[in-house]
């Protein structure tokens, strides 16, 4: 306040910055704005997606009885490692629609010689055998999960969900959701490749 | 037609809010402290399905599963923590609705922090522009003009005072 005397005249350049701050912010909000909205086109940007938190672990340790009828062996977590391959673990219900949508996808994978083990999550056991005789079955072990515990275990909150084990038995991708066309072809293939 | 609305609003009535469902006494512990204990473990985790409610508030099928889990766990004598730390391992950060502190949370956490000092760094900041707003002290001429006026003189006042054209006569 003493230094009134001497009156500071504003500094041009400090106003033209001061004005300039809000358009910046706004500019700057702007294009996350647009980032957002061309993820949400394209799928890359999901608001409602959640990290796994198994990603880089080891998946947990179960083991679930086979499907009667299915004629594929039970899953049990000593089956995920010692492949020599990364293997896809798909969590699937008769009861869900996207299921159906992603099956063809689990099959194209299945044929290409992924191993590619089911597990059916709170299912009744006919019904999943009714939705693979219908669909086609693309698992080459396919666990019951009737109470939906292991699942739980592996940190699932909805079906479909797809996780891609590594050769040394980490987790190293989860999807939840349908797997897509696009999701085979941009995501999971070039990951299948980055792991085999 | 008053038969149906009252139909109706008795269907309404019996439908509930969702938090009926959550009630559901064969889901409790049979010990009451217990049963306190685990509903304010689950009052602490998101439901992962519908996301902006608690298990405890969900009806979702997966909350329900994981309020099973937090009851038999509480049961089996572990801990607040123990539980937490359970889900907390398979369902990461978010399923905690207070999420804990960790690197990946700072900015969540700290961004009270940041908005109360960069609100204070602005009220500084205009503090010290404020003298500069101030009124510049008087001129002479100013200053003559205004003792004459003070002084109830009938001259007239721009006639005077020769000043600057912003102490002009307003026409």
């Amino acid at each position: 306040m003493s230094e009134a005397t001497a009156p500071d005249t504003p500094n041009p350049w400090r106003r033209r910055a001061l004005l300039l701050a809000p358009l910046v912010v706004a500019g700057g909000a702007g294009l996350g704005f647009y980032a957002m909205l061309r993820g949400l086109g394209t799928g890359s940007y999901d608001p409602r997606g959640v990290p796994s938190a198994l990603i880089g672990k080891a998946p947990p340790d179960f083991s679930l009885p086979p499907l009667e009828g299915a004629d594929r062996p039970g899953l049990s977590a000593a089956d995920l490692h010692g492949q020599g391959r990364p293997v896809l673990v798909n969590f699937f219900a008769s009861w869900c629609v996207p299921c159906v949508i992603e099956h063809p996808q689990m099959m194209r994978l299945s044929r290409a010689g992924v191993p590619v083990f089911g597990v059916a999550y709170k299912d009744k056991p006919q019904d999943s055998l009714g939705f693979l005789q219908r669909h086609g079955n693309p698992y080459a072990r396919l666990g019951v999960d009737l109470p939906g515990r292991v699942a739980i275990d592996w940190g699932l909150y909805g079906v479909p969900e797809t996780y891609l084990i590594d050769k040394s038995g980490v987790i190293r991708w989860r999807w939840a959701g349908p797997v897509t066309e696009d999701t085979l072809t941009q995501d999971l293939e070039p990951l299948l490749r980055r792991y085999a | 037609m008053m038969r149906l609305l009252q139909a109706l609003f008795l269907a309404l009535l019996l439908a509930g809010p969702a938090l009926a469902a959550v009630g559901d006494p064969a889901e409790q512990l049979p010990d009451p402290v217990l049963e306190e204990r685990a509903r304010a473990i689950g009052r602490e985790l998101r439901c992962m399905v519908c996301q902006n409610q608690s298990i405890e508030d969900s009806d979702a099928d997966l909350a329900r599963d994981l309020r099973r889990i937090v009851r038999e766990q509480v049961a089996a004598g572990r801990t607040d923590a123990q539980v937490l730390d359970y889900l907390y391992d398979r369902y990461g950060d978010f399923v905690l609705l207070r999420p804990r502190f960790t690197l990946a949370t700072a900015l969540l956490w700290g961004m009270p922090v940041i908005a109360l000092l960069g609100g204070g760094l602005l009220i500084l900041a205009m503090r010290r522009r404020a003298p500069a707003a101030a009124p510049a002290e008087l001129t002479e001429a100013e200053r003559a003009r205004l003792s004459r006026i003070e002084g109830g003189s009938d001259r007239p006042i721009a006639g005077g005072v020769g000043g600057t054209a912003a102490n002009g006569p307003k026409a």
